[in-house]
């Protein structure tokens, strides 16, 4: 009982793991960049959530509000790469790493100016209802269970997308050998925008089910998010989508499980532990490919 | 059908191209040869839109590409089969054909993808492997099939016999000679000059970035200084 519902606090946490290190895995997967201005996307889209479903704003439907989210995420996230990395295609990759710190810095200064540096309250149940259901003796709260159910049907979706879809295979392609992708006629700026936008939209998800989860909203949020996902990712193996979400949901339980034996602050040192010998032990992370595979 | 004129490429301050001309007409079958580091690869890749001439022009089918997208010349008919192959690895077989058609419609691409299994039996054989556990030749047919799915006017294929073994080479020159026959005009580099004269109606020789010959491909086979230098005596 005791052990469910902790099982239950790792899951739904490592659903949002899960859903933002999909997208920086599958934007390092294309243009081998670490894209850290992702976690601000989310704090970005957990201010649109806000805004949109609280009364004292607008108190559009959650529905709406939903899609102004995924969308307004998406939009955000191209408009980035269009006009910060794109220019960058073909400059040295710590000149692209720095410029990603500047617009991800630049985000959480404008969300400051914006909406001040007080964190606001996420109306989480205007998203989803109180309450729960009983399984047996156990009760399960429906934001958890809502967050995992959106995560897994999120994560099918996207695995549709990519394994079978046109866009989708011509991402791998892109991902696995970028000029030959283009001397299929591919063309990869397309691409680079539409993994971009399907990163964020996962992000958009993601800062939904953080707001409905923890809702509290501020200016740094994406911060410690971010980083723990960015772990997540590379714990999966950086560039590997089935390893994002795994290492998301690993990284989740880790957290939940140290903090239900009682040394709930010394829970993200856990994960770095996690982090540390997972690459001692296999450096490319769980799912990712040793560099000799490749030649 | 290609005419290349006044071709200049550089990698930063290395100067690889300097001032290459030459053509390729319908239905003909040109060969560029050269040793290591003349700049065949560079000159296909160059003409595929991967890299930039400095001056110049390139023309393809009356139009001029030079400063066209790669991916849509690959649309207008110019094919490029890279040096190494380069399929994708992690890509069955029948995914790495379905990419080739990424250009072209859908609705006749399986009638296609069974034309490249026809030409190439041991592909079908091989549909759902992935591609990385084909062997050389194997990865050499798939690369080719590949870019016969983008329905070519003009095929380059960069080094199609490198690292394989002579029957191998054989069969793929039969193929190219076929192709060819078919319709396709194709631009052949080769390190393996002999076979490449032995099927081309005519050659270029490059030199650390210049052409210093070309004739047509038994003249060249005739010739003391090509024999000596790319023939073996
Ligand atoms: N990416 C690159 N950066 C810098 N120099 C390059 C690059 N690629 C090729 N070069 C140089 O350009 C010249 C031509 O190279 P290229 O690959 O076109 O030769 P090649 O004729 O295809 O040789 P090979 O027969 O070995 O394939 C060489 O001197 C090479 O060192
Ligand atoms: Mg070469």
């Amino acid at each position: 009982m005791f052990f469910v519902s902790h099982l239950v606090n790792g899951l739904q946490l490592g659903s949002i793991y899960a859903l933002v290190a999909l997208g920086y895995t599958m934007v390092y997967g294309i243009i081998k960049l670490l894209n850290f201005a992702h976690g601000d996307f989310i704090m970005v889209g957990g201010y649109i959530a806000l805004f949109s479903l609280s009364t004292t704003f607008f108190g559009l439907p959650p529905a709406v509000a939903v899609v102004l989210t995924i969308v307004g995420c998406m939009l955000l996230a191209v408009v980035v790469e269009k006009l910060a990395y794109r220019p960058l295609r073909n400059a040295p990759r710590i000149s692209v790493l720095i410029t990603a710190i500047g617009v991800s810095l630049l985000l959480q200064n404008l969300a400051q100016y914006f909406f001040g540096a007080t964190p606001m309250n996420f109306p989480t149940h205007l998203l989803i209802p109180a309450g729960g259901i009983t399984m047996g003796d156990v009760f399960v709260a429906y934001t958890p269970l809502i967050t995992i159910i959106a995560a897994l049907i999120s994560m099918v979706i996207l695995t549709y997308l990519v394994q079978r879809t046109k866009l989708g295979k011509a991402m791998r392609a892109v991902s696995e050998d970028t000029e030959a992708a283009q001397l299929m006629g591919i063309n990869v700026n397309t691409i680079i925008t539409f993994t971009f936008a399907v990163g964020a939209g996962l992000a958009g998800i993601g800062a939904l089910l953080y707001g409905a989860g923890y809702p509290r909203i501020e200016h740094t949020l994406g911060v410690m998010l971010g980083l723990m996902a960015f772990v997540a990712a590379v714990v999966g193996g950086i560039g590997s989508i089935p390893g994002a979400m795994i290492g998301g949901f690993a990284i989740g339980l880790v957290e939940a499980l140290v903090t239900a034996l009682g040394f709930s602050e010394w829970r993200i040192g856990a994960v770095f532990l996690i982090l540390i010998i997972v690459l001692m032990v296999r450096p490319t992370g769980i799912m990712g490919r040793s560099m000799m595979e490749k030649v | 059908m290609l005419k290349i004129s006044d071709m200049n490429v550089y990698y930063g301050s290395i100067y690889a191209i300097k001032g290459v001309d030459f053509e390729v007409n319908e239905g003909e079958i040109v060969t560029l040869i050269g040793a290591n580091g003349a700049g065949k690869s560079t000159i296909l890749k160059t003409i595929s839109g991967l890299l930039r001439s400095k001056t110049g022009s390139i023309e393809f089918d009356g139009e001029a590409i030079g400063n066209t997208a790669s991916h849509t010349i690959v649309k207008r008919g110019l094919a490029h089969v890279p040096e190494g192959r380069r399929v994708f690895l992690q890509m069955s077989v029948q995914e790495n054909l379905e990419m080739g058609n990424y250009t072209q419609s859908n609705k006749t691409m399986n009638q296609r993808i069974e034309q490249v299994f026809e030409r190439f039996p041991r592909l079908l054989e091989r549909r759902k492997q992935v591609a990385g556990t084909l062997s050389g030749g194997e990865q050499q047919m798939l690369a080719m099939g590949r870019a016969l799915m983008s329905r070519p006017k003009l095929l380059m294929l960069d080094e199609p016999s490198m690292g394989l073994a002579p029957l191998l080479v054989e069969q793929i020159f039969d193929i190219i000679r076929e192709l060819n026959k078919a319709g396709v005009t194709i631009l052949l580099v080769e390190q393996n000059a002999n076979m490449a004269l032995n099927i081309a109606d005519r050659g270029y020789v490059l030199e650390t970035g210049k052409i210093v010959l070309t004739d047509s491909a038994k003249a060249l086979q005739a010739n003391d200084a090509v024999r000596k230098a790319y023939l073996g005596g």
